[in-house]
């Protein structure tokens, strides 16, 4: 069995937001970066495929060099393979998917695994735009996987449940928290990938459909009120919401 | 611009909340770029339903009726809305950001190569143009954003978009003819489960999420009792969800759920940037936490500095007895 990854690099969630010279992104100056927190749930979920019902591994990412990263990191944690569509235009989600759709057909992989969304854009559209453009279905927001055989069953996170999806391979599928526990990379699996080559290629499509016009910052919130430092406030904060902020 | 077709959620043969502020929306904007907007249903026995957004001032009702579709199906739903926008020249589509309107509209936009634009929390229509605000970085900063492809999609996000209702109109009703086999089904729900009678944090008009300073999971029930007396959802801190108090479905922040109900109350939490990105934009917020220097203080707009464990019974005694009266 084939299974491929799709990762990104995004700011640490401890990230305080400046924009950038441009008005449209952000400053990146002292922001750290990290693979995606979601892709990381499908590098593992690969991984844990690969161990059950053995096959290759490739992790395959768009973007700046400084990706790079998001994919070292998944080589450490057992990725095999990985291929880095390069390029340092802002792209939308429907490009990258487009690009990341014209590597994943050369491969021709059983399953692909993304991340629910990244935590820049939060778009949640990459897996599903990739699975459509391969003329795969998709499956998204998964929290367990059972593959047997050809037929695979997922649970997915719905408002207040679960659903119960089932399809064939192939398939794409997008990892929410608590599909997994990720592993921790060894150190043989750092100092391996290290070394390990990043085949990298030029974008094949690089018209985004959505243009960002501007990016703000949201408005600063006026001091809020103390209203007390004991259980003696309670009465007067609840006359406060149901007199003053009327939410009760 | 020609057409605004906007798809309204049901599930067991009931519109979904966000169904109304979705067509109510598309109503809305098809009146500034005056054009019409007409509204899908999907499901095994839609039609029965259709006639409830009459108040919303929708003219026209396309259904897609099938015992097949009783479940949703990502292939089947994301056909028969690509099909329909296509047969009926709408080059607007609009869906409700929820979890089945996330999973469609991607497909959607593949179809149709249409620039999708996802949790809209605003649009702007006029003038031919229409451009939509969303937020990103789970709400650090916003982006106002264009689409140039010639159809083009919107998903809004749950609660923001407050339905109108308008003089009653009788919606025209039509049953869509749509070809589906089998491989149309290749991927099928086959069972829902929803958690016992537990309202889910993104669709609760009240949140109250608890953090470290509850102590201890034996003490987690303290937020369930305030979240029940105001009919809300309970909620938690990354740190609760990580030391294995919560499931991972109640996080509230940035590798969590976004949330902006009208009152969110933070309980034990000191208020890391990953979680205020998750619940900032809450109407009103309440803050209860014995360090006065927390974060969580910065946001909210009151706030009881104090140990939560003693704060919460009260304030739990205190809003029954007012809202009983």
């Amino acid at each position: 069995m084939k299974i491929a990854v799709c990762v990104s690099q995004v700011p640490d969630t401890t990230t305080k937001v400046k924009i950038g010279a441009d008005g449209k992104t952000i400053d990146p100056a002292g922001v750290t970066y990290i693979i995606n927190p979601y892709d990381e749930f499908a590098v593992e979920a690969v991984l844990q495929l690969k161990e059950k019902h053995t096959g290759e591994t490739v992790v395959v990412s768009v973007g700046k060099e400084s990706n790079k990263e998001a994919i070292k990191k998944a080589f450490a944690m057992g990725i095999e393979k990985g291929i880095l569509v390069k390029s340092d235009a802002e792209m939308d989600s429907y490009t990258v998917a487009r690009n990341l759709a014209d590597v994943l057909k050369e491969i021709n992989p059983d399953m692909i695994i993304f991340g629910k969304q990244s935590i820049d854009y939060d778009d949640s559209q990459v897996g599903s735009l990739v699975a459509e453009m391969l003329g795969m279905p998709s499956i998204t927001v998964v929290v367990g996987i059972n593959l047997e055989g050809n037929k695979i069953t997922c649970e997915r996170e719905i408002e207040g449940g679960k659903e119960v999806v089932e399809a064939s391979l192939p398939v794409a599928i997008t990892a929410q928290r608590g599909l997994n526990n990720p592993r921790y990379p060894n150190l043989k699996g750092i100092m391996q990938a290290k070394s390990k080559p990043i085949e990298e290629k030029q974008p094949t499509y690089t018209e985004n459909k959505t243009e960002i016009l501007t990016m703000k910052l949201p408005h600063p919130k006026p001091k809020g009120k103390i209203v007390g430092t004991d259980v003696s406030a309670v009465p007067e904060l609840v006359r406060l919401l149901r007199e003053e902020a009327k939410v009760i | 611009m020609s057409k605004i077709l906007a798809f309204v959620e049901s599930r067991d043969n009931k519109l979904k909340n966000s169904g109304f502020e979705t067509a109510s929306t598309a109503v809305k904007i098809a009146g500034e770029l005056g054009i019409e907007a007409e509204v899908l249903l999907i499901g095994s026995n839609v039609s029965s339903i259709a006639s409830e957004l009459n108040a919303y001032g929708v003219k026209k009702v396309l259904f897609a009726e099938d015992p097949k579709l009783e479940k949703y199906s990502t292939t089947a739903y994301s056909k028969i809305l690509a099909e329909t926008a296509k047969q009926i020249n709408a080059d607007i589509i609009i869906l409700s950001a929820t979890s089945m309107g996330k999973d469609m509209s991607p497909v959607v936009s593949a179809k149709l190569e249409a620039g999708l634009v996802s949790d809209c929390i605003e649009i702007k229509a006029g003038d031919g143009n229409i451009t939509a605000t969303r937020p990103v970085y789970a709400g650090k900063a916003f982006i106002d954003v264009k689409v140039n492809s010639a159809i083009k999609i919107f998903t809004l996000r749950p609660n923001v978009f407050k339905p109108v209702k308008s003089d009653g109109v009788t919606s025209e009703t039509e049953k869509l003819n749509i070809a589906l086999n089998d491989s149309d089904f290749s991927v099928q729900v086959k069972e829902v489960v929803i958690s016992d009678e537990k309202l889910d944090v993104t669709e609760a008009n009240v949140v109250v999420s608890g953090g470290r300073g509850l102590k201890g999971p034996e003490n987690f029930h303290l937020v369930e009792e305030l979240a029940k007396v105001l009919g809300g959802a309970a909620g938690a801190s990354r740190a609760i969800v990580d030391a294995g108090w919560r499931p991972h479905s109640d996080q509230v922040g940035q590798t969590g759920k976004t949330v902006a109900p009208s009152l969110y109350i933070a309980v034990g939490i000191s208020g890391a940037i990953q979680h205020l990105a998750g619940m900032s934009s809450s109407k009103c917020i309440v803050a209860i936490n014995k360090d006065k220097d927390a974060p969580i203080f910065q946001v909210a707009d009151y706030g009881i500095v104090g140990d939560a464990i003693e704060i919460l019974p009260v304030l739990t005694e205190e809003l029954k007895k007012v809202l009983s009266n």
